[in-house]
């Protein structure tokens, strides 16, 4: 994350070379995650391994694509952390839901 | 008293790293995102807001999904297709995800070629990344038009958790609508590239300021923000 670059108003120039070896990453991974769809795969391991092709996918795009690697380390934390907070709101929608189909097995269920 | 001499004025902490330099460019008094423009922090601040619009459609889709008590429809099999008689699982999906990538790769180059002042190269690869978004939208409408057909609806399908469908035509279609947007947006500054605006310092019709080539690598932020989303969407919707 070494800052190298110049003052406001400068440019991002990185050799072609690197894209294209993100975008290849980018149709390897995306066709791993199809892989494990097309065969099916289930349980932890099905779960793992979407979740860490996403992550990976999503770390290139962010990282190369969109330059976020060669920012300033105060621009990347004012973007990269808020999202943080979307992991709290999963965690307390989960206790939600759980409750949510409690109630309904409880109360509603028929037969 | 001559607290303002140039040294205290000059930027400092330049040579810090880590969280030291977090620290020195947001107690610096100055600007807090040092070597990055107005345009391009708005629009990352833009698309942090962004993120959370699709953070929170994606957790209440969960929400949804985990607190039903009807098995919920097996994406695999509802966005199958019949090809030359081979029964492909989520096929359409995965060409969509292959198609977005490539725009994102053609748009990396595209804000290359901007710095290097090739106004050729950047306008075409602009237009390639547009087509390529057009034909992500058509083949979501595609996509759509089959599954209407097929009876599903926003508060029903025939397969089992009525969610389904309304997760779906929410979080497809706010995704579409970005794509869309971003067709258009790649199109207008296409146009400006090809005639020479960034060189000739024109000015711009809405604000009359003159553009920079920066503004290609904003549209370009823009354009990756909108495939980040698909990886997500793609995961989390058509893979689980």
């Amino acid at each position: 994350m070494a800052q190298s670059n110049t003052p406001h108003g400068d440019t991002q120039q990185h050799p072609i070379r690197l894209y294209l070896v993100v975008w290849a990453w980018l149709f390897i991974l995306s066709a791993c995650s199809y892989m494990v769809d097309y065969f099916g795969l289930v349980g932890y391991l099905r779960w793992s391994l979407i979740l860490l092709f996403m992550a990976l996918k999503a770390g290139l795009i962010v990282a190369v694509f969109m330059h976020m690697a060669w920012e300033r380390l105060a621009l990347a934390y004012a973007i990269l952390l808020p999202p943080a907070a979307l992991m709290v709101f999963v965690a307390i929608m989960v206790f939600e839901a759980h409750y949510t189909l409690f109630n309904r097995l409880a109360f509603f269920a028929t037969g | 008293m001559n607290e303002l001499s140039p040294t205290a004025l000059r930027p400092e902490g330049t040579h810090l790293t880590g969280w030291s330099s977090v620290e020195a460019d947001w107690s610096a008094d100055q600007r807090a995102f040092r070597t990055a423009s107005w345009g391009k922090a708005m629009m990352w601040i833009f698309l942090l807001s962004d993120t959370f619009i699709f953070g929170t459609f994606l957790i209440s889709y969960m929400t949804v999904r985990m607190s039903t008590v009807v098995p919920w429809p097996n994406p695999s099999e509802v966005f199958a297709l019949e090809i030359g008689g081979h029964h492909l699982p989520l096929i359409l999906i995965a060409i969509m995800t292959f198609v977005l990538i490539s725009s994102s790769g053609t748009m990396a180059m595209a804000v290359n070629f901007g710095y290097r002042r090739d106004r050729r190269k950047t306008a075409i690869l602009m237009l390639l990344t547009a087509l390529l978004g057009a034909t992500f939208v058509g083949m979501q409408a595609f996509e759509w038009s089959k599954l209407i057909a097929e009876g599903v609806r926003p508060w029903g399908n025939p397969w089992g958790a009525e969610q389904f469908g309304s997760s779906f035509f929410m979080i497809t279609g706010f995704h579409g609508t970005h794509v869309t947007i971003g067709v258009i947006f790649l199109l207008i500054i296409a146009r400006k590239v090809w005639r020479g605006d960034f060189d000739q310092a024109r000015r711009g019709f809405f604000t009359s300021r003159k553009g920079r080539y920066e503004i290609v690598e904003i549209t370009g932020l823009y354009w990756h923000f909108v495939d980040l989303v698909w990886v997500f969407i793609f995961a989390l919707f058509y893979l689980w």
